[in-house]
């Protein structure tokens, strides 16, 4: 499961240090194993602007921050809710993503999916995005 | 005569599997302990030979198995040395039987009456008095914990006042494996009156205990922990303790008679036994106390004790110092539950690469998130030990656990 590129995306940090006026921020709770992310959008006209993170969690939570933060930027705001179910079916029900899909780059965390305990891990950021952008645009 | 730990472990069918195309090394066991031979024999031959509702059958079954529900309590008694079996109430586990105290118990405090418990409580000691609390308008107060993961027992005069009216703490915790020292706390609540709950879901695991001898007033445990089914717990207390506490929960076996005005109930311990019981955990129950009574050698403990020592001074020597244990460093006054961080390394990710190499440890919280934050932890890894484990299991934690940290650092 530790691939390297999992192992990679989790040391690279990318993304976390909290935004200094984020649109909104989001902070979730994996009850079952503590993990905690806090998470900072910006968002313009339908876009996604600016993502910052705080992870206190285990290395999969850390490299699904690090890669929403990296690949969220520019993206629509309505991308996000369908990376989360595509990221979901590929954990859950194996599901295929094709290269040509939006956020196809989620398939980095198929090694997770026969390690149903740590799915909520790789989860948990896209979850905390996807409140946090809903939370921005409800402002506007 | 020095201890046979193989002729141990080939009494645990489990033992002998392979898991990731590894031999197990299962130290997960202050979470659930392993089934011996004669434990699953004794509930097999009961389901096969005896199945039946219990108490109120007069066919020949349901005596058998009222017969063999009735001896498992006399086991728990012996194990646990109580004055009387009927002291010994079943419930399904540990967590139930405090939450029978907080209801049966509860029921008789007032606003302002106060509870204490401590900063190293599992969750199961901790939730069920925060619910009296807002049921009763109590007052919940914590004795603290000392860095090595003790009980802060200097402090006891402070937290135990005149208006304690139970004292409700582990004997060995979950999370250091610290062992308490019983006599202080039941020492400092017998001077204001108040009583004594023990939970001993971590310590009934390493061999009988004498809860006459302790001086305590309750004392909980559970069943899979002890190498018995799930299912099955032990809430003890004095009988007249149980005499005056009224029931928990009602429903048959708890009665003596029923009208649609009123309900005579039944003397303890049925009183507190509401609802068809687990009849064959609690055989299986039954036939743990008196395997592990066989078991509790001095060889035994030593055996354990050695492997205890071995972690502890292992996990010392890797990583040049970036493994922190939480609780006690030695081996003095702890029992072999041992708990430690990873600099930089999530528990979670340490336990999943050690069970890729067959070791099946435990991350998280463990139910004490209080503990947790007073470490200033979000969880620890913890191998916890006991009779069947083996050198092979130290070395293959130890092992796995220098690759763990190669890998992910």
């Amino acid at each position: 499961m530790y691939q390297d590129e999992i192992v990679t995306l989790a040391k690279s940090k990318t993304g976390a240090q909290r935004l200094e006026n984020p649109d909104a921020t989001v902070t979730l709770d994996n009850p079952l194993c503590g993990d905690r992310v806090t998470l900072d959008v910006n968002v313009a006209d339908g876009k996604i602007m600016a993502v910052g993170h705080r992870v206190r969690g285990c290395m999969l939570c850390e490299a699904s921050a690090s890669l929403v933060a990296r690949d969220a930027i520019g993206t629509d705001t309505d991308s996000i809710a369908p990376a989360r179910d595509k990221l979901e079916a590929l954990l859950k029900k194996g599901a295929e993503v094709s290269g040509d899909d939006p956020w196809s780059t989620v398939t980095t965390f198929g090694p997770v999916a026969e390690f149903k305990s740590r799915h909520e891990c790789v989860l948990l950021p896209f979850e905390a995005l996807g409140k946090a952008v809903e939370q921005a645009e409800d402002k506007d | 005569m020095s201890f046979d730990v193989d002729a141990l472990r080939s009494q645990f069918p489990i033992l002998d599997r392979t898991v990731h195309g590894k031999p197990l090394h299962y130290l997960d066991n202050s979470a659930t302990a392993q089934i011996p031979n004669a434990v699953l024999d004794a509930v097999e031959r009961h389901e096969i030979a005896h199945r039946a509702n219990v108490l109120r059958g007069i066919h020949y079954l349901a005596e058998a198995a009222t017969e063999a529900y009735e001896n498992a309590r006399l086991d728990v008694a012996r194990f646990i040395n109580a004055a009387d079996a009927s002291e010994v109430v079943f419930t399904s586990g540990t967590t139930s039987a405090i939450n029978l105290v907080a209801h049966s118990f509860g029921q008789g405090l007032k606003p302002g009456d106060e509870i204490v418990i401590s900063m190293l409580e599992h969750h199961s000691n901790i939730v069920p008095w925060q619910l009296l609390r807002q049921r009763s308008g109590i007052v919940l107060k914590v004795i603290p914990a000392t860095t090595d993961g003790r009980l802060d027992l200097d402090k006891l005069d402070d937290v135990i006042t005149d208006k304690c009216k139970l004292v409700a703490v582990t004997h060995v915790s979950n999370v250091t494996g610290a062992d308490t020292e019983i006599y202080r706390i039941v020492e400092a609540a017998k001077a204001v009156g108040a009583k004594v709950l023990i939970d001993g879901a971590q310590r009934v695991p390493h061999g009988p205990i004498d809860v006459q001898a302790l001086g305590v007033d309750f004392y909980a445990f559970s069943g899979h922990k002890m190498y018995a089914p799930n299912g099955i717990g032990i809430l003890w207390a004095h009988r007249e303790l149980l005499d005056a506490l009224p029931p928990f929960m009602g429903g048959g076996e708890m009665i003596r008679t029923v009208t649609l005005e009123d309900t005579i109930f039944a003397e303890p311990p049925h009183k507190f036994e509401a609802g068809t019981p687990p009849i064959a955990q609690a055989v299986g129950l039954g036939a743990a106390t008196r395997w592990l009574t066989e078991v509790d050698t001095p060889e035994a403990t030593l055996h354990v004790a050695k492997l205890a020592e071995q972690t502890l001074s292992g996990l010392a020597d890797i990583a040049d110092g970036r493994i922190r244990i939480i609780g006690p460093q030695g081996t003095q006054s702890r029992l072999p539950v041992i708990s430690f961080t990873v600099d930089g390394i999530h528990p979670h990710d340490v336990c999943q690469i050690l069970d890729s190499h067959g070791v099946a440890l435990r991350g998280g919280h463990h139910c004490a998130q209080p503990l947790m934050d007073f470490f200033d932890v979000t969880g620890t890894t913890r191998a916890s030990l006991t009779f069947y484990n083996n050198q092979a299991d130290v070395d293959a934690l130890l092992n796995g656990l220098d690759a763990a940290i190669k890998k992910l650092t």
